[in-house]
């Protein structure tokens, strides 16, 4: 189990020399010695211990990992929602751990999408006004916005509920909504937090496809999951545990599904 | 592109407020009710000075008026008939017309107690004896003819100038001018019409009643014909008294280099000097409409300070009814926050988005309250008989200031809601 995860560690090594030259395999978020430490009373819990990991544009990847192996915080960092304690991250070869709270939430807006276990849509609004939310802190036009926002809900097959408030709306179609939201800037990174965690199995499974249809188009997806029938949809697997990187995979092994 | 966006968010504001209909109603009650009282209050306070002032108005702000006032007596003897002479003095009008600086008129008036008849109508109407001045200094209007004239003194003319409603009553259906009406024992002619005091169409004073209406004769015809002796026989008992002037008017000058509010003090205390100084007996009196005037703005002035202070308490109150519920609201917003947060808000939008939400609560909660404010005082002109009166800028500013009250008190519950961490704002349930 760890020689693919070697191999696959040093193939990443030698592309990473010359970024340049092909850009295909460019770096979107990479993170050295990242560490986050919470204290919780008295004690100091190491939530994530000097992690290093470069993800390249295109790429789909499952993050996975028991409860307390440090995903979600990985993923708090990969969102910008949270800092980590020492360490770099960058996006796009822009070191964002030193931002400020402006500049972070307008780098969250611009280059990241989120796709949430809850779909977390706004109540009060329709679902092109959802989708328009990220356009709204970023000051500019909604005018263009608002097709490109028509257009993505159609892709995801919304077409005719525009106008439908989320209580209106199954759990899947509100996940396509939340998809479609985390498009409308186009964003470096898709993040998605055990995004098919509410669903049935068949709703589940037509979600996972219009993965597959954003990893086909070009976009940067890393999907957090606990359950290894989704994870297995990916590209590649990010295993953690106990806040460091527990194997990397190509596809995960028939042994790994069992458990 | 701002004010889109602003507007998008008030939009937004509404909506998330129209999410809970009742809770947002009642929250509006407290603004709503202050600022309908601040408006409401301030019309019946203004109503009430504006009617003390157009009465104040009339008498004069230039006019420094003496009245006779017969004093108390002490030793009252009802078999004998004497002579109860008191009040104002022809040289106290003399020392006035004479010595008086910065005077521009003084007028002499004499009340003579007789009847008015034509044929066989008769009233007892108040006759005044006065000079031509009395018109410009009291500001009264002749309606139709005219005043009495200089001329008219100093030939003793037998002339009269009746009050409209004297005039009403005898001579229901022909002009009165030129025509001949008897007072006490002689002819007079009519030469001159006044208009009424009130607005037309109020309810005539009846001349037949005592002291209903006027009369106007030339001062030395009164003199001449009826003396300065003022018998009335009264409950088979005559009355006599000698006044020599019942009123004197004195009409401060109005310099132009000099507001004519530092010209009456002057006079009117040099005029109560004088009177303080000659009378033995208090049998005078001095009305200063200005005077009057000022202290019924200063008793004004600090009728508003209270009413406001109430008002401002009100809407405290209001304020932090709304506050109290923008912080629940927050937190049950928490997700919300972290949702946005996360879509790339920034601190300044989550503040911008409560704050616009707290000043709509607050708005429309002093919008309902001015039309409320404008409602009782119409309801109050029509069934208490109270004047009202309603200035734009009170209903204006009661408006702003509950726009203001909603900002002040929204700005912490804002700042709460940018403050939160993303990360816990996401996890809350």
């Amino acid at each position: 189990m760890a020689a693919p995860g070697v191999v696959v560690a040093v193939v990443r090594a030698a592309e990473a020399v010359d970024p340049v030259t092909q850009p295909q395999d460019e770096a979107v978020a990479s993170l050295k010695d990242v560490t986050r430490t919470y204290r919780m009373g008295g004690e100091e819990v190491h939530a994530l211990r000097g992690f290093s990991f470069e993800f390249k544009k295109g790429e789909y990847w499952a993050i996975m990992g028991t409860s307390g192996s440090g995903k979600s915080t990985l993923l708090n960092i990969l969102g910008c929602i949270d800092r980590p304690t020492s360490g770099s991250y960058k996006i796009r070869n822009q070191e964002v751990s030193r931002l400020n709270d402006n500049d972070l939430s307008a780098l969250r807006g611009r280059e990241l999408g989120f796709i949430f276990q809850s779909y977390n849509l706004i109540p009060q609004l329709n679902v092109i006004d959802n989708i328009l939310v990220p356009v709204l802190y970023q000051e500019r036009p909604l005018a263009e916005a608002r097709e490109r926002a028509i257009e993505l809900a159609e892709r995801v097959g919304l077409k005719g509920r525009l106008d439908h408030r989320p209580t209106q709306l199954s759990g899947g179609q509100q996940q396509r909504v939340a998809i479609a939201r985390s498009l409308i800037n186009d964003p470096a990174l898709i993040l998605a937090d055990e995004a098919t965690g509410n669903l049935d199995t068949t709703t589940a499974g037509e979600i996972l496809d219009l993965f597959d249809e954003l990893h086909g188009m070009g976009k940067t997806i890393l999907l957090v999951t606990h359950e290894p029938e989704v994870g297995r949809r990916a590209q590649h697997i990010l295993r953690l545990r106990d806040g460091a990187i527990h194997s990397v995979d190509e596809r995960e092994e028939e042994t790994e599904a069992v458990s | 592109m701002i004010a889109s966006s602003l507007w998008r968010t008030v939009k937004l504001g509404i909506s998330s407020l129209l999410l809970h209909k009742l809770r947002s109603f009642l929250t509006t009650l407290g603004v709503l009710f202050g600022v309908a009282s601040v408006v409401a209050m301030l019309a019946v306070g203004e109503g009430a000075s504006e009617k003390a002032q157009q009465q104040l108005r009339e008498l004069g702000s230039r006019n420094i008026i003496l009245n006779s006032v017969k004093p108390k007596q002490d030793n009252v003897s009802e078999e004998e008939t004497r002579v109860l002479a008191y009040g104002l003095k022809r040289d106290d009008f003399e020392r006035i017309r004479r010595t008086f600086p910065a005077v521009e008129a003084v007028v002499p008036v004499l009340h003579t107690p007789q009847e008015v008849r034509r044929s066989d109508r008769l009233c007892r109407p108040k006759v005044l004896c006065t000079t031509p001045e009395y018109l410009p200094v009291t500001g009264r209007l002749i309606g139709s003819g005219r005043f009495l004239t200089p001329a008219d003194e100093s030939t003793r003319a037998l002339v009269c100038v009746l009050g409209y409603e004297v005039a009403r009553y005898l001579f229901p259906f022909e002009n009165a001018i030129g025509e001949q009406v008897r007072i006490g024992d002689s002819y007079f002619e009519v030469v001159g019409i006044m208009i009424p005091r009130g607005p037309l169409g109020v309810t005539v004073a009846d001349p037949s009643m005592e002291s209903g209406g006027e009369v106007y004769i030339p001062l030395e015809t009164g003199r001449g014909y009826f003396g300065e002796r003022q018998i009335t026989v009264r409950n088979m008992a005559m009355d006599v008294q000698e006044v020599q002037l019942h009123e004197i008017i004195i009409q401060a000058e109005n310099a132009p280099n000099l507001p004519s509010d530092v010209a009456v003090p002057f006079v009117a205390s040099a005029a109560r000097a004088m009177l303080s100084r000659d009378h033995n007996d208090k049998d005078y009196n001095v009305t200063v409409p200005l005077e009057l005037i000022m202290r019924e703005k200063e008793t004004q002035r600090i009728f508003n300070i209270v009413l406001g202070s109430i008002a401002g308490i009100s809407l405290l109150v209001g304020g932090i009814g709304i506050m109290n519920v923008m912080l629940a609201t927050v937190t049950e917003r928490t997700r919300e926050i972290g949702i946005r947060r996360a879509l790339g808000a920034r601190r300044r939008h989550i503040i911008v988005q409560f704050l616009v939400e707290t000043t709509v609560l607050s708005g429309a909660g002093g919008l309902l309250g001015v039309g409320l404010g404008l409602l009782i005082p119409w309801i109050i002109e029509r069934t208490a008989d109270l004047e009202t009166v309603v200035s734009p800028i009170s209903a204006i500013l009661a408006f702003g200031i509950s726009v203001f009250i909603g900002m002040v008190f929204g700005l912490y519950p804002a700042w709460r809601a940018a403050h939160m961490d993303p990360v816990e704002a996401l996890r809350h349930e």
